[in-house]
């Protein structure tokens, strides 16, 4: 009987890890963002200014945080008709065949690639691609970082996607068909309806994945700490100018960077539990 | 008698409709069977090119010695040769950080995985479980600047081995403890019930009926968040930091593959060992992913 | 021995040498069934369970269609019109069908399930027409009363007997030739039950009415016609008063007086 007391003593001593992990990381992410705070308070957030020669150090997150904001926008505006029409294929269209086995192994692939595997493959083919068709001299920029971002967020969003849709009972979509319905009134009437919250629940946390991105945006996006201007105007996200300026960086610039690393935590962390809450939400 | 006309007269109406309905119906089949194949084809382009330009650089050399310095790299390119060297020092660090993480994920992992299972309906458990699921949605470079601010600034005091397998183990901590939770929860509850009817004391229940019973789900959980963090850069960058030579000590900078790929990526002369470096970790993540859907399959 | 007693005139549906099979083997769950339905009567499908009575009333609206592994063969008509030379659409429209589960469609009201065949089929209609048929529908399937107050209710918060129900409004709101029932009343208790059956008995004066039942009483009570199907085969087809009076098959004879099935 005693053993029994100390397994179970043993099993919640190492539950409180993540608890200390957790709350050790907000401690340590607050404290060090601290003296960037104190020194420009909210003028940290919305300044453009980014500034580290001595003396004159100035510090505002604004042109990264507009940075990740537009690069997964733009991905998350280019996943939704992909993702959606692949969750399609694979778990209405053609689902018991071996055609969808064959799609879904392929977005399961993509989902498995290691980040700087698709950084480098942008940067060799997906850039010199954009430069050739004249939509950029360059090619590095907002545009080109959303695009990766969107093929690296896609199986995610489909691969919850799929599950929702198939979720979808048949017995309603066999009633809608017995009324006369044709597949895609079936898909429209029927399985969007049905499924809807959970397909929006699975584009949240595919943005979520986007916005915390740091390598392929990285070699993407062409690291200027500017507002982005337009779709091919270069910038930096929250990820990538502390991937950038990290190895240089020490003082107030070091806590500038941990603070943007703060907000990065916080604002995933607010879209996931979103998504999260939705998903929750729908399976009740 | 009424009715009956009515009923004739939307028949009609219907038929006008019906054409138009069966091409619209063909129109978004076809469509989404290209958008379809638009969305998977990176995967064969990519995988295409990492072939393409990586397979030749693929030899003994590659996984036997160390990095080239570029002045090498350069003077090979230049008379059209291989380059000299590998990236064993990559490899071998990668092992090391990926090895090191794991020995410090997956035990914690499982414990608290068999946590949550054992209490299931307490709300300190519910607390866990969400906390977990937060982590798991942590941005890996934000786990890179945490596991800089704790181990490299305050512990090792320096870049080391170690802070990269902090890093990448509060990455791994997560996945290890839904995919235990989840596999306790499909072993049947009466396997645990009749050994523990049988005054078997807990501990070795777990060891002997709940771990290997549900050993498949583990390894399976064990190998997808392995391939998940094999890949991982940015956590590296702040903590690791590379190191030309091989490197056994966990106190000191250690490379790792997608570090030197990162380090190399922009440089001309560097390039095919570049490709082949990816072709490799690209290779190592699709055959761990592979083998743990082969396992899944197999229960 | 002929199966097929009742050769009728002018029949609402005619099936003539039909064979459906899952998959690719050789094994039919329905096997050489002809049979001629009469309108506006009820006739009944009974038979032990994986007989194939769901599997024959699936063919006549080309339900097995949805399914590429379903395979057909023989003919079907529909009013003297072979059913396979009609678009699915528009057969689909002339022949409702209720299954063994009440689905209202969970997403919609209680009023918009009941025009649900409308909105699928892209059908626009005015509002006071729209509003006619819901009325007259459910006024129909007994439920006007019980509902009309709260039309706007999502359809999944009716008790299962006023879901069927619901389900049957939404096949007629759309004004068919023949009604398929799956097993209506297998989900429901007694008195949803006997509620439906008053239903059908009315309905046959407006539709054709094929209903698969296990429950022989039920059969005996409302139809005019009974099958009886054994292992995929068509063995007894008659008037319901003859062949539960004077079955000609010893199988349906086993069959109705319980032992097996
Ligand atoms: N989707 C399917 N795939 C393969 N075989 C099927 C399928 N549906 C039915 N069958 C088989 O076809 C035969 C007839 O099934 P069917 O559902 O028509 O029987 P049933 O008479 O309606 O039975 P029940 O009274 O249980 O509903 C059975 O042997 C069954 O196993
Ligand atoms: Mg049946």
């Amino acid at each position: 009987m005693k053993s029994d007391t100390i397994t179970r003593y043993i099993l919640f001593i190492s539950s409180l890890v993540v608890l200390l992990v957790s709350a050790g990381m907000v401690f340590s992410l607050v404290g060090d963002a601290v003296p960037v705070f104190e020194k420009f308070g909210w003028r940290f957030i919305i300044s453009t200014d980014w500034n580290p020669t001595e003396g004159r150090e100035s510090y505002g997150a604004l042109p990264f945080i507009a940075g990740t904001l537009s690069t997964s926008l733009l991905a998350l505006l280019i996943c939704l008709p992909m993702a959606f029409a692949t969750s399609l294929f694979i778990a209405e269209y053609f689902r018991t065949s071996y055609v969808s086995s064959v799609l879904g192994t392929m977005v399961d692939l993509l989902a498995g690639v290691p980040s700087i595997v698709y950084g480098l493959w942008g940067f060799y083919t997906l850039r010199p691609v954009i430069v050739s068709l004249g939509l950029d001299a360059q090619g590095y920029g907002i545009f080109t970082a959303g695009l990766i971002l969107a093929i690296m967020i896609i199986p995610y969003a489909t691969s919850i996607s799929s599950q929702i849709i198939a979720m979808v009972p048949t017995e309603l979509k066999e009633a809608a068909y017995s009324l006369g319905a044709t597949r895609y009134e079936v898909i429209k009437y029927v399985v969007l309806p049905n499924a809807r919250s959970g397909i929006v629940a699975s584009f949240i946390l595919a943005f979520g994945r986007a916005l915390g991105e740091t390598m392929a945006v990285t070699m993407l996006i062409g690291n200027t700490n500017i507002i982005p201007t337009g779709l091919f105007s270069t910038g930096n996200s929250m990820a990538s100018v502390i991937a950038n300026q990290f190895g240089e960086a020490d003082g107030l610039k070091m806590s500038a960077l941990i603070a943007i690393g703060l907000l990065l935590f916080v604002i995933t962390g607010i879209i996931n539990a979103l998504g999260k809450m939705v998903i929750k939400r729908m399976s009740r | 008698m009424g009715q009956k006309n009515n009923k004739k007269m939307e028949t009609l109406k219907l038929k006008d409709n019906s054409a138009y309905r069966t091409s619209k119906d063909k129109v978004f089949l076809v469509g989404v069977i290209i958008v379809s194949i638009i969305t998977i084809s990176p995967i064969v382009l990519i995988i295409g090119k990492l072939v393409w330009e990586g397979i030749g650089q693929i030899n003994f050399s590659f996984f036997t010695e160390t990095t080239p310095s570029t002045f090498e790299a350069m003077t090979a390119v230049a008379n059209n040769e291989v380059i000299p060297g590998g990236i064993v020092n990559g490899i071998l660090g990668t092992l090391l950080i990926v090895g090191l993480a794991s020995v410090i994920a997956i035990p914690i992992g499982i414990l608290v995985g068999l946590f949550l299972y054992e209490n299931q309906q307490s709300r300190y458990a519910g607390l866990i479980r969400s906390l977990s699921d937060i982590l798991q949605g942590v941005p890996s470079i934000v786990l890179g600047l945490i596991a800089y601010l704790w181990v490299v600034k305050n512990i090792v005091h320096g870049y080391s081995a170690l802070a990269g397998s902090v890093a990448l183990a509060i990455m791994m901590l997560p996945l290890i403890i839904r995919s235990t939770e989840e596999t306790m929860k499909m072993i049947p509850e009466t396997l645990k019930e009749a050994a523990l009817a049988l005054g078997v004391p807990y501990y070795k229940v777990i060891a002997r009926v709940l771990i290997p019973s549900g050993f498949s789900g583990l390894a399976t959980g064990i190998l997808l968040s392995v391939s998940r963090i094999l890949g991982e850069t940015a956590p590296l960058m702040l903590t690791t930091l590379g190191n030309p030579m091989v490197n056994w000590d966990i106190t000191a900078p250690t490379s790792a593959v997608p570090l030197l790929i990162w380090n190399f990526y922009n440089d001309p002369n560097m390039l095919s060992l570049i490709w082949s470096s990816s072709l490799f970790l690209m290779g190592f993540v699709l055959t761990l992913n592979i083998i743990s859907k082969r396992i899944v399959a197999k229960i | 021995m002929n199966k097929n007693i009742d050769i009728l005139e002018n029949p609402a549906l005619k099936l003539e040498n039909l064979y459906i099979a899952y998959g690719k083997t050789d094994k039919y769950a329905v096997r050489d069934v002809s049979a001629t339905i009469k309108k506006n009567a009820i006739t009944a499908i009974m038979g032990p369970s994986g007989c194939g009575k769901s599997t024959l009333l699936r063919a006549i609206n080309r339900m097995h269609q949805l399914y590429p592994d379903v395979k057909t063969q023989g003919n079907i008509y529909l009013n003297e019109k072979d059913i396979t030379k009609m678009s699915a659409i528009h057969l689909r429209r002339k022949i409702g069908m209720v299954f063994q589960r009440p689905n209202p469609f969970p997403t919609m009201s209680i009023y918009d399930n009941v025009v649900a065949g409308y909105k699928l089929n892209g059908i626009r209609m005015k509002k006071n027409e729209r509003d006619a048929i819901v009325e007259q529908s459910l006024i129909s399937v007994g439920l006007w009363n019980e509902v009309k107050d709260s039309l706007r209710k999502k359809g999944t918060f009716l008790s299962g007997g006023q879901q069927q129900r619901l389900c049957i409004a939404r096949a007629i709101a759309f004004k068919p030739d023949v009604i398929l029932l799956d097993e209506p009343t297998s989900a429901l208790d007694p008195i949803a039950t006997s509620k439906v059956e008053d239903l059908l008995v009315q309905l046959k004066k407006d539709y054709t009415i094929v209903l698969v039942t296990h429950n022989m009483s039920q059969a005996a009570r409302i139809s005019d016609y009974s099958m009886f199907m054994y292992l995929g085969d068509l063995v007894e087809y008659g008037k319901t008063k003859m062949m539960f009076t004077n079955p000609r098959d010893k199988k349906t004879e086993e069959y109705l007086t319980g032992k097996f099935g």
